[in-house]
């Protein structure tokens, strides 16, 4: 690793100032900088380390929802008691990443902005072609091994899938990130790479992200994330669904529906066209299985990842079915 | 210019100090400040945990934890386990149930055992599948180590009885 020099924030305002020398990048947990400083990838001349800023870890829920600091640790939030009555998809997103030990140093910002886990990305001395780490230098993932790489929202520049867990879920339930006094949707949060795939989120100079926001809904209360891996635990989404259900008094007509795909698209995917075309139906395995197949319209497989063009919509059947108690 | 800094901590229950450089991990200052040879990095990239020690009372992965991190904070290794020659039940459990062969993961799992059971005491087969997925073994000794986790979850129920 590189040799960097280390500062401590006091306030977010002492960050700001701090991370605007050249060279500067903020320091939460580490787990994803560090990692990257090893392999290459990040170079930072100064660390700026914003874990010693008070009142960033706090987690609230109650009936309007739940808000999330974003110095809160993973492990942390997975464990909390009213998370998991209010939002479990969003527990389980967090339960099921990374290791115990990562979840206890991780935190919930620095989850967001974690990087693509795409090989060629993370090995800059053997390929030298990525437009994500150097812009306009080309992606040796188009025509290389692809089997991890995203079917939805890629470009002709980058074909990352985006990695982490908790954003799949935080886009499901209209969730948003507060940079300081500015709020904005995770929808909205994350950027396709279309020709920029170096600009991967909506954070301006000189701002953080100091909070998660999720509003409360019975469709998040009934929620569930399932993630299918190319092994059991400790990796990665092979493709995951984030789904809230919310049926009427008659236990079988659909009155709200919350879909979103991880592992196979550049960005947490929210799945709008599921959502419109089941919502006001009555509940049934056979129109749920032929609307799950709306969430990889458009999809583009590459070389090795058409599987996930068909994993992806039966995991969100599987999760609608399991919630209505039908599978 | 990056230069070094001081940084204090409680190790095992001693306070110490150590002068680092900022791009340090924990575990390289533990091994080549401290000779504490349990903690080890294998993979380096969070991979498989046989870098874990305590720090305020929770398993971290040594490797991406930043020496400047621990300032101030309390650090736990596995060396630290033993009272004199009295081996802790947990590293008892392991030796009792050949829950390694070379013992490169040993520290690794006993510093996650010894949390789990905190967390658990009496845990089920998932809960303890799931408390160390972060934690690998080549030599693939899964199977007695499930064992010494129960057989330590066991002793610990018969002296909490007893006591
Ligand atoms: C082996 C391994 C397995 C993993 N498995 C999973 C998994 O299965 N699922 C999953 O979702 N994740 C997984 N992860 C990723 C892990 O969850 C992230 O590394 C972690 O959440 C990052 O948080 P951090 O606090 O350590 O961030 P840091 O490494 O400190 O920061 C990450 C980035 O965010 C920036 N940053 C941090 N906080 C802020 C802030 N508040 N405002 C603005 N910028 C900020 C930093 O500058 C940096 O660029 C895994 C990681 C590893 C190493
Ligand atoms: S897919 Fe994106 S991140 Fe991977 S090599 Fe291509 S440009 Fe780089
Ligand atoms: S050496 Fe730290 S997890 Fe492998
Ligand atoms: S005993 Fe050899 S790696 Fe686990």
């Amino acid at each position: 690793m590189k040799a960097f020099t280390y500062q401590r924030a006091g306030s977010a305002e002492d960050a700001a100032r701090l991370a605007a020398h050249p060279g500067a990048m903020l320091l939460a947990g580490g787990t994803t900088l560090l990692d990257l400083a090893k392999c290459g990838v990040a170079e930072p001349d100064m660390l700026v380390d914003i874990g010693h800023i008070s009142g960033l870890d706090a987690i609230a829920v109650d009936a309007g929802g739940a808000t999330i600091g974003a110095l809160a640790k993973m492990s942390a939030v997975a464990d909390h008691a009213g998370m998991r009555a209010a939002f479990p998809a969003v527990a389980e997103s967090l339960s099921q990443a990374a290791s115990a030990q990562l979840r206890n140093m991780a935190t919930i910002g620095g989850n967001l902005l974690q990087r693509t886990r795409c090989p060629y990305f993370r090995d800059p001395a053997a390929f030298p072609a990525c437009n994500k780490r150097d812009p306009g230098s080309g992606c040796a993932a188009i025509g290389g091994v692809t089997r991890n790489h995203a079917v939805l929202g890629t470009s002709e520049a980058c074909i990352a899938t985006y990695p982490g867990d908790l954003a799949v879920a935080l886009v499901a339930f209209d969730a948003a990130v507060r940079l300081g006094g500015r709020t904005i949707a995770v929808e909205e949060f994350f950027l396709v790479p279309g020709d920029t795939p170096a600009r991967e989120h909506a954070i301006g100079p000189g701002e953080m992200i100091t909070a998660v926001a999720i509003p409360a809904s019975p469709a998040a209360r009934r929620s569930t994330f399932l993630k299918v891996r190319d092994r059991q635990s400790y990796e990665f989404a092979a493709a995951s669904a984030a789904v809230g259900l919310e049926l009427g008094p008659d236990g079988r007509t659909i009155r709200d529906l919350r879909v979103a795909l991880g592992g196979v698209a550049t960005v947490p995917w929210r799945c709008r066209a599921v959502e419109d075309a089941l919502k006001g139906t009555l509940l049934e395995p056979e129109s749920v299985r032929a609307a799950s197949r709306l969430a990889v319209e458009g999809a583009v497989a590459q070389a090795d990842n058409a599987h996930k063009i068909d994993l992806a919509p039966r995991l969100v059947a599987r999760a609608i079915l399991s919630l209505g108690g039908l599978a | 210019m990056s230069s070094p800094r001081t940084i204090r901590f409680t190790l095992n229950g001693e306070p110490v100090s150590a002068t680092i450089m900022p791009h340090e991990t924990l575990v390289d200052v533990l091994q080549h400040r401290f000779d504490l040879r349990g903690a080890r990095e294998s993979c380096g990239q969070g991979l498989c945990g046989c870098c874990t020690v305590h720090v305020d009372g929770k398993p971290v992965s040594g490797c991406l934890f930043l020496a400047v991190f621990a300032d101030g904070a309390r650090v736990d290794t596995v060396e630290g386990l033993a009272r004199g020659d009295a081996l802790d039940p947990v590293q008892e459990a392991f030796i009792e149930a050949g829950a390694f062969q070379c013992g490169f993961c040993t520290p690794g799992f006993v510093m996650m055992v010894k949390q789990l059971l905190k967390e658990h005491p009496e845990p089920t087969d998932e809960e303890v599948r799931h408390y160390l997925t972060g934690n690998l073994c080549r030599c693939s000794a899964y199977p007695e180590i499930l064992d010494a986790v129960k057989l330590a979850s066991a002793r610990q129920a018969e002296a909490a009885r007893r006591a």
